[in-house]
């Protein structure tokens, strides 16, 4: 029988209720206001006090209302079916809902549960199986969706039968598997699984050896990002982390993407809305949406269904991993999400640690980024979760509390910077303060000498110098002026502008210079440092400038042209031209 | 506001404090309203019989024994096509007398509008200020606030906005407003004869400020009903949001609450997101579009109520004083749109984003050469262009006493750039060059 329980107080959306039976901790329960249902979870219990957070509005809730406690964690459905769907935090179907408004406790199936699959059995009766082994398969867009044992069978199974193909309804029973005792359990195509507990139906979790392309410039040449890795974009507003994270989302080398819209404006997520359905996904030639699941909690959504929404977005990312597919979870903004835990840790007159967040935030992130990863499967394939989040600093300050602790979980730093973002300069990744740690990995430094060329890393460490240089000589001209320094500085800094303007510098509304091969992304750096290695005679100062200026003109007139054109040769003998020219005088 | 014969009244209240007030008291609902000694109050927090309220107007003069009466619903407005032309106080009851408006009883502060029912914004909002159309396009259903000093002519330049924007409904939430600048509105509306497309809600300096807090629901309530329920298109001013916060922190404060950063509650960001994420596009045709004011205290951007509302809103406007032509211009460099992306190049020509971005950076050169200047150092040839142009971008473009339409915009910047500049300095694509540059052979 379920546990159930009267409200005895109220503030904001921390109710406390005192229970008439066993009560889990962080277990889901529903204040029941007339016909509605509004969903909470237990957070807290002190003696017969339990604290339950809504994940909606309390208003017209009163002391004495009945509270039904429901004996599980908070659960995400899993099955075939999830692709190009948009979800709110708590796994409802914005579009099944009717209404212009969300009305509070309007709950929509995460999946549908009447259409049929074409099921494909890869497993044999008596095959010995386990959590996350695949049974069979059904295609989901373009996707070979495993069915799995679910993730929760603990244990060793025999398979005792397994359905010949056809069509099947998700809650069809597609396996039997017998225990050791030989008790049978039945298996479906859909299962659930807490979403705070990650799911770990895997041999093993190596350090990842490949990179993931996402077209960037700035990101794949300069701190590449790994398959199975963990990134972090934090910025001041209006430093272009939404923009930036639409380019990666839509161009990245991978197979399932999962945007998780946490405490944002819900016109980016229109956006999304609107541009995915017709973007197509060069990779595969269908809709990028297709290969897109969305869970959208904006900021005027409930506060405390945030922090639901990261945990569903990931595990729904575990999930598709299972199936040896390649994963990229994008979280805009986690910042929002410690704002949620935040207020929360408020309201429960938690003791604050240092600007009000609560004492755990660092242990909160940091378990949460170990989610991601490349893993090794039971059956030997692999699949991984890639998982960059921006972070929203206050006052743009990147010493406060989430950036500290996200900078401690997160391999990747991508910062970027209010002085690159006032001046234009997009994507404002600032070159010289983000690093990425797996440049550092013999693994990736490895896997970079063979898909793009040998000592490729060494290469673009050789770049990043000229940057550094390039800084310090501006400095120097504006302390000394024009005048005061060596020609020789000016030299400098022009030659790293070239390397800003030219390839740091994205335009991401342009078709072509949006997304960037890395095959693209060899010859166009090989081709500056090569123009960077040359020693080079002028006039005066203005000599420099007037040449370099009149070479980043034209090298991003290369950049608007496709890749091999007549045009991006034409362009490219020009070049070859102007520097033969300046090399003569 | 009349009492119900059949309700309770309670007479015995336990706690008073400068904001809210604590009584015993049983069936109350969380948020509900109530009158504490003739005052409007809201239900805040419920623990076991305890009900503590707020009192809306500040509880001076309120005593242990004064009457509370539950009303048994949360505020509300009535709605109707009545509300036009009407001037309301904070609790949406008409100042300059007249009748009550007759119609629907919506609760404010309501539900969420579902983001996959919206929308993309894609319609342009000309103002003629070329710092917004040029620089910074704003579209309806986009929500952007003007980041001023006090000294600064804010209030001014929205009016002048929102009189341009061809809004079929402004609806006014006033926060804090001095009695002249509401007579400013009231003035400008009456004076361009668009009274009845106005609706106001307004908390002047003269009201309590905890009043404030209702103003801005009780504008998107009635906001909501032209765009949901009309189709039409509204545009919503609020001002100033840094009041509004203020009185947000004072009841925090009250309440006991361990206060984040400059002294706000740790809720800032969602309650102020509450708020603007009312601005939409919807499917029907009718949006609501916000123009905010947050005052900043001596530019500073960081402090948590303009860093807050800038993660919220789709850009942000600076105006401030050129000394060059001293002119008031919308600050190229820290002014942005984030919607823009969805009209420019798009609805307007084409050129206009490689344009936009090709004069700001040129600006951006200006600004280099001038502190060249005050440093002492020489300028070459192509600085003193620069500052030319810039002299000229200001007075001729970025004014905001300029009204010309887009394309005039465009065409003046090439002009320019053609006046100061080579193509290579410029940059742009070729085929705008070869298609609109206006540069000497």
């Amino acid at each position: 029988m379920k546990t159930t329980g009267q409200i005895t107080g109220i503030t904001a959306n921390l109710v406390t209720v005192k229970a008439n039976g066993p009560v889990g901790q962080n277990e889901i329960c529903h204040v029941l206001l007339g016909d509605l249902r509004v969903m909470a979870e237990v957070i807290k219990v002190i003696g017969e006090k339990v604290y339950i957070q809504v994940f909606d509005s309390t208003r017209g809730m009163k002391v004495g209302d009945n509270v039904e406690f429901e004996g599980h964690l908070l659960e995400v459905t899993l099955g075939p079916g999830i692709l190009s769907r948009n979800y709110d935090g708590m796994q409802n179907d914005l579009a099944e809902m009717d209404d212009l408004f969300i009305t509070r406790g309007s709950a929509t199936a995460p999946l549908d549960f009447e259409s049929k699959w074409d099921f494909f059995p890869l497993a044999q009766i008596g095959d010995k199986v386990g959590a996350g082994d695949w049974l069979g398969e059904v295609t989901e867009k373009w996707i070979r969706h495993k069915i799995m044992v679910p993730f929760a069978m603990k244990g060793a199974y025999t398979v005792k039968s397994v359905v010949k193909e056809g069509n099947y309804k998700i809650t069809d029973t597609v396996a039997v598997l017998a225990d050791v005792q030989g008790k049978e359990h039945n298996v479906t195509m859909v299962q659930k699984w807490p979403a705070k507990l990650a799911i770990g139906a895997y041999k093993e979790k190596p350090r990842p050896y490949r990179i993931m392309e996402t077209g960037v410039r700035a990101i794949d040449t300069f701190n590449p990002i790994a398959d199975g890795g963990t990134g972090f974009i934090p910025g001041p507003f209006g430093a272009g982390k939404t923009v930036l994270q639409h380019a990666i989302s839509k161009q990245a080398d991978a197979d399932v993407i999962i945007m998780i819209a946490c405490g944002e404006r819900a016109n980016e997520v229109v956006e999304i809305f609107a541009e995915f359905p017709h973007l197509d996904d060069p990779r595969t030639g269908y809709k990028l949406m297709e290969r897109t699941t969305i869970i959208c909690n904006t900021s005027n959504m409930p506060v405390a269904a945030r922090e639901a929404s990261v945990y569903t977005g990931m595990t729904l990312g575990e999930y598709y991993r299972a199936m040896g597919l390649k994963v990229l979870i994008l979280a805009d903004s986690t910042s929002r999400w410690a704002q949620a835990l935040r207020e929360m840790s408020n309201r429960l007159e938690e003791l604050p640690g240092q600007d009000a967040f609560p004492m755990d935030l660092p242990a909160i992130i940091s378990n949460f980024y170990a989610r991601a990863g490349h893993v090794h499967l039971n059956n030997g394939a692999t699949g991984s979760v890639t998982f960059i989040g921006t972070v929203s600093p206050a006052g743009g300050n990147l010493k406060e509390p989430v950036t500290e602790s996200t900078k401690k979980a997160a391999r990747c730093f991508y910062a970027l910077s209010q002085q690159r973002a006032d001046s234009k300069r997009y994507p404002a990744i600032d070159p010289l303060d983000s690093y990425s740690k797996y440049l550092e990995y013999p693994e990736i430094r490895n896997f970079l000498d063979e898909t793009v060329e040998p000592d490729w890393v060494d290469t673009v460490l050789r770049g990043k110098t000229l940057v550094l240089r390039g800084k310090e000589a501006y400095e120097q001209i504006n302390i000394l002026g024009d005048d005061g320094v060596p020609i020789d500085y000016h030299d400098r800094y022009w030659k790293s502008e070239l390397i800003d303007f030219v390839f740091l510098q994205q335009d991401a509304f342009d078709a072509i210079d949006a997304n960037t091969s890395i095959e693209r992304q060899r010859f166009m750096f090989k081709m500056i440092l090569a123009i960077c290695d040359r020693r080079f005679a002028y006039a005066g100062f203005e000599d420099c400038s007037v040449f370099f200026k009149g070479l980043i003109n034209l090298f991003k007139q290369m950049n608007y042209s496709a890749f091999e054109s007549e045009k991006y040769y034409d362009y490219k003998r020009q070049i070859d031209e102007m520097v033969a020219a300046q090399e003569a005088k | 506001m009349g009492t119900k014969a059949f309700q309770k009244i309670y007479t015995k209240i336990e706690n008073i404090t400068k904001a809210t007030v604590t009584l015993r008291a049983t069936g109350v609902t969380n948020d509900e309203l109530a009158t504490v000694g003739g005052k409007l109050a809201q239900v805040v927090k419920l623990n076991g019989d305890q009900v503590t309220l707020q009192v809306f107007a500040g509880t001076e003069n309120i005593a242990t024994n004064s009457e509370v009466v539950f009303r048994g619903e949360p505020p509300t407005l009535r709605v109707s096509d009545e509300l036009a032309g009407r001037f309301f106080n904070a609790y949406g009851d008409p100042i300059y007398g007249g009748p009550s408006v007759e119609g629907e009883v919506r609760e404010i502060g309501g539900p969420t509008v579902n983001p996959y029912k919206r929308i993309q914004p894609s319609e342009l909002i000309a103002t003629g200020i070329a710092g917004i159309d040029l620089n910074n396009t704003i579209v309806t259903g986009q929500k952007i606030p003007f980041f001023a000093d006090p000294d600064q002519p804010y209030n001014q330049v929205m009016a002048m906005v929102a009189l341009r924007a061809k809004a079929d409904k402004i609806i006014l939430g006033g926060m804090g407003l001095t009695n002249d600048d509401f007579l400013f509105f009231k003035n400008i509306f009456e004076n361009a004869g668009a009274l009845d497309r106005i609706v106001s809600f307004v908390n002047t300096t003269e009201n309590p400020p905890v009043e404030r807090l209702l103003v801005p629901d009780m504008a998107l309530t009635a906001a909501e009903y032209f765009a949901v329920d009309k189709g039409e298109k509204v545009l919503v001013l609020l001002t100033d949001m840094t009041l509004y916060s203020d009185a947000l922190a004072i009841v925090s404060n009250r309440m006991d609450q361990i206060p984040s950063k400059d002294s706000m509650p740790g809720s800032l960001y969602s309650d102020l997101a509450k708020i603007y994420e009312k601005a939409v596009q919807l499917p029907n045709g009718g949006s609501i579009t916000i123009i905010a004011v947050t005052t900043l205290s001596g530019g500073d951007i960081t402090h948590a109520v303009p860093d807050n509302t800038g993660y919220i809103t789709e850009g942000q406007l600076f105006l401030r004083t050129d000394s060059d032509t001293g002119k008031v211009i919308v600050d190229p460099f820290r002014s942005l749109s984030r919607l823009k992306q969805l009209v420019i190049g798009k609805k307007t020509r084409e050129d206009h984003p490689q344009v936009m971005n090709a004069a700001v950076r040129l600006y951006a050169d200006a600004a280099n050469a001038k502190t060249k200047l005050e440093n002492g150092f020489d300028l070459t040839d192509y600085d003193e262009r620069a500052l030319a142009f810039a002299k000229d971008y200001s007075e001729k473009l970025l004014a905001i006493d300029v009204n010309i339409d887009i394309e005039e915009m465009l065409n003046e910047a090439w002009y320019l750039f053609g006046k100061y500049f080579t193509p290579a300095e410029v940059a742009i694509k070729d085929e705008f060059v070869q298609r609109y540059g206006r540069f000497r052979a």
